[in-house]
């Protein structure tokens, strides 16, 4: 009987253990994992956009799920760099942890969005190039970049920033692009320029898309 | 080979071209009749015995599978019968044990209660007085002659005063003794009642017993009936087996609605154990689900065992063939372990119910949305919590209709299984006589297109046999006149 008793009891022990054994290691990392980094434009054009950039953050927040990572960073005079980034959070995998994540990242945003400092340059491709440098760092299966900008760059002398990217297969998701008062006068170069970032993103093997319509964000992170 | 080659045997006449080639295989056709009836016949003979044996011998292995079902089934109804049979004669030990173990001192109190009945009847019996000693002399002193004496009529006188007084002073002692013996039959009444009342109570139990020998009774026809293996006791256990697979299978399908529902209570929460974007491998099974489930089934096992150390199934034979104290250990064990589940579930759920008022209040404050949080939010939560509690020892139950399942699944599957071998058996010897009718088209095909030469065939047939016949009517005619004319002359 003693035998037997012990033998159950290393059953249940056993069962127990696997338990544990699935909850720390038996279980792999996510199949699907997103990455999403937001790049906001706060030239003096389009600082006055946030609102909107809220409104994205707000749906990202509710779609990411545990274990998936978001960032949100600025565009100024010279974006390809760390101070740039206002917030950057890869969600914990317990989704209680992940929510009081997503509250403190939420906030953030606020406190962002209530101190805005408009910039006198625009360096889109150094804020991409740092947007890069994150996405592979996160070793997500779908990286998303989303520029909140009117995708005209203007750099200070001296930059260099007239070179391919490397995308390799992130997407890029242009959301809101603003027509500027030339654009106007010339519509063209509107398009010119949505034309030009779409060729570099593609040519460099990335997929691009333009969201103009806010209440199409499911388009976002599809 | 081109189609040209066909068409132009003959330059530039294609028709007469295709219509020579039709003869000449016609001819062919014609030369070869016999052995291409034969080839046919011999084929599609050769495939219908072919499907005839295998038919034979699905319908072997059917019988045997009808065997072997019926065995099945009869062991089955046996050892059910045995376990009843068991049953009732336990049910019969607990009631002699409780009913009749005190028989002897009933026994002895009826003895006791008739012994007094007994004394007070003999003490309650009327004694005829005697007649007085001195009657004789009263009467001799009555019969003196008083001759006018005053003496002899005062004696008389006094006499009789003393009869009167002594016929009065018995009558009172005879009145008395009537009156004691009224009360002693009065004191009778409740011996006779409890007696009555003793008898009573011997007689339901007595009833009862004979009830429950009725019972092991029909269960010992229908026992021995399975054990002379009747026609009667096989249908009565098929139709019973049936009747035992559905039920059985609708009771697995409330359980299965009740796991799910476990299921939902458990899944949620296990997210914040394993994690929520976890998976098995490169599957795409949550590891959370599968954790949920390893608890769920985890509790039903226990309860599996739980009902085996209690003897109400029997599908682990080790359980039930170990001593009653042992199993007794298993049963403690097993409830302990239920009740440990049961409080981690309960735990669960509140825990679910607070993940989701999190997401919730998560989901407000990403909208922009505030809600009043809702009145009595409580009665949820603590629903949940006692769900969880609760449905494990609920899901104790499935080992029931588990045991009713896979049991009566031996035989349904089996007398499926048999009906399947059937149905195969019909469709190959239809497919055989297919086959077999087929070979005759074909031959009836071949001659229609060879009909023509058969035609001549037969036409220079029936005139050789005409001419032939005429030789042979000459012939006959012949010797008839010759036999006439002899007869004549």
């Amino acid at each position: 009987m003693k035998a037997f008793a012990t033998k159950g009891l290393f059953i249940t022990l056993s069962f127990i253990l696997l338990l544990g054994v699935l909850a720390q290691n038996g279980c792999s990392e996510p199949r699907e994992k997103k990455a999403v980094y937001v790049l906001v434009d706060t030239s003096g054009t389009y600082s006055k956009q946030f609102e909107k950039v809220q409104i994205v953050m707000r749906y990202l927040l509710g779609s990411l799920a545990p274990g998936e990572s978001l960032a949100l960073a600025r565009i100024d005079s010279e974006s390809f760099n760390e101070k740039d980034i206002i917030a950057r959070m890869s969600f914990d995998l317990r989704p209680s942890m992940a929510n009081a994540q997503k509250r403190a990242f939420i906030e953030s945003v606020d406190k962002f969005g209530k101190n805005i400092q408009s910039s006198k340059y625009t360096d889109i491709t150094g804020g991409i190039l740092q947007a890069i440098e994150y996405l592979n760092e996160t070793q997500a299966t779908h990286r998303t970049i989303l520029i909140f900008s009117d995708l005209k760059e203007e750099i200070k002398k001296g930059q260099v920033r007239n070179f391919p990217i490397s995308f390799n297969g992130i997407s890029v998701v242009a959301i809101n692009v603003t027509k500027l008062k030339s654009d106007n006068v010339d519509p063209r170069k509107y398009q010119n320029r949505v034309d030009e970032w779409a060729k570099r993103v593609e040519q460099g093997g990335g997929n691009w898309k333009l969201i103009n319509d806010m209440n199409h964000l499911s388009q976002i992170i599809e | 080979m081109t189609s040209d080659f066909w068409v132009n045997l003959i330059e530039g006449q294609p028709e007469l071209s295709i219509l020579i080639w039709v003869c000449i295989l016609i001819i062919v056709m014609y030369i070869a009749r016999q052995p291409a009836h034969q080839m046919i016949l011999l084929l599609t003979r050769s495939l219908r015995n072919a499907l005839r044996l295998m038919a034979q011998s699905v319908m072997i292995a059917e019988k045997q599978l009808k065997t072997r079902n019926r065995e099945v089934l009869l062991s089955q109804g046996q050892e059910h019968a045995e376990r009843f049979i068991e049953r009732e004669f336990q049910r019969v030990e607990i009631l002699v044990n409780r009913d009749l173990s005190g028989y002897p001192s009933l026994q002895r109190d009826l003895k006791e209660q008739i012994t007094r009945i007994d004394e007070d009847y003999v003490q309650s019996g009327e004694v005829p007085p005697k007649p007085p000693e001195w009657l004789k002399a009263v009467e001799a002193v009555a019969n003196i002659p008083d001759n006018g004496s005053p003496v002899v009529a005062k004696i008389l006188n006094d006499i009789h005063s003393t009869l009167k007084k002594a016929l009065e002073t018995d009558l009172q002692e005879y009145r008395r003794a009537n009156r004691e013996r009224h009360g002693l039959l009065k004191k009778m009444m409740p011996f006779w009642r409890s007696l009555t009342n003793s008898l009573n109570s011997v007689e339901r139990k007595i009833t009862g017993l004979e009830q429950r020998s009725i019972i092991i009774d029909g269960q010992m026809q229908s026992y021995e009936d399975i054990r002379n293996q009747t026609g009667y006791a096989e249908r009565m256990l098929s139709s019973s087996s049936l009747t035992q697979f559905f039920i059985s299978g609708l009771a697995l399908c409330l359980a299965v609605i009740g796991m799910y529902v476990n299921f939902q209570l458990v899944a949620l929460p296990m997210e914040e154990m394993v994690g929520a974007a976890s998976y098995l491998g490169s599957s795409s099974i949550r590891a959370s689900d599968v954790s949920a489930l390893f608890i769920i089934s985890i509790e039903v096992i226990l309860g599996l065992f739980l009902m085996e150390s209690v003897g109400i199934t029997r599908l682990f034979p080790v359980i039930h063939l170990l001593e009653d104290h042992k199993r007794k250990l298993i049963f403690w064990i097993m409830l302990s372990f239920l009740f440990i589940f049961a409080g981690i579930e309960a735990s669960l759920a509140y825990m679910r119910d607070m993940l989701a008022a999190d997401r919730e209040a998560l989901s407000q404050l990403l909208t922009g949305v505030e809600v009043d949080e809702p009145p009595l939010r409580w009665i949820p939560s603590l629903g949940q919590m006692v769900m969880g509690f609760i449905l494990p020892f609920v899901l104790t139950f499935v080992a029931i209709p588990l045991e009713s399942f896979i049991h009566s699944f031996r035989t349904v599957s089996g007398l499926f299984i048999v009906w399947l071998l059937h149905v195969l058996v019909v469709v190959i010897r239809f497919i055989a006589n297919v086959i077999y009718g087929m070979g005759r088209m074909v031959m009836n095909i071949y001659d229609l297109i060879i009909f023509i030469p058969l035609k001549i065939e037969t036409s220079f047939t029936n005139k050789s046999d005409t001419k032939s016949d005429k030789k042979e009517e000459d012939s006959i005619s012949g010797v008839l006149t010759h036999q006439k004319e002899e007869v004549s002359k």
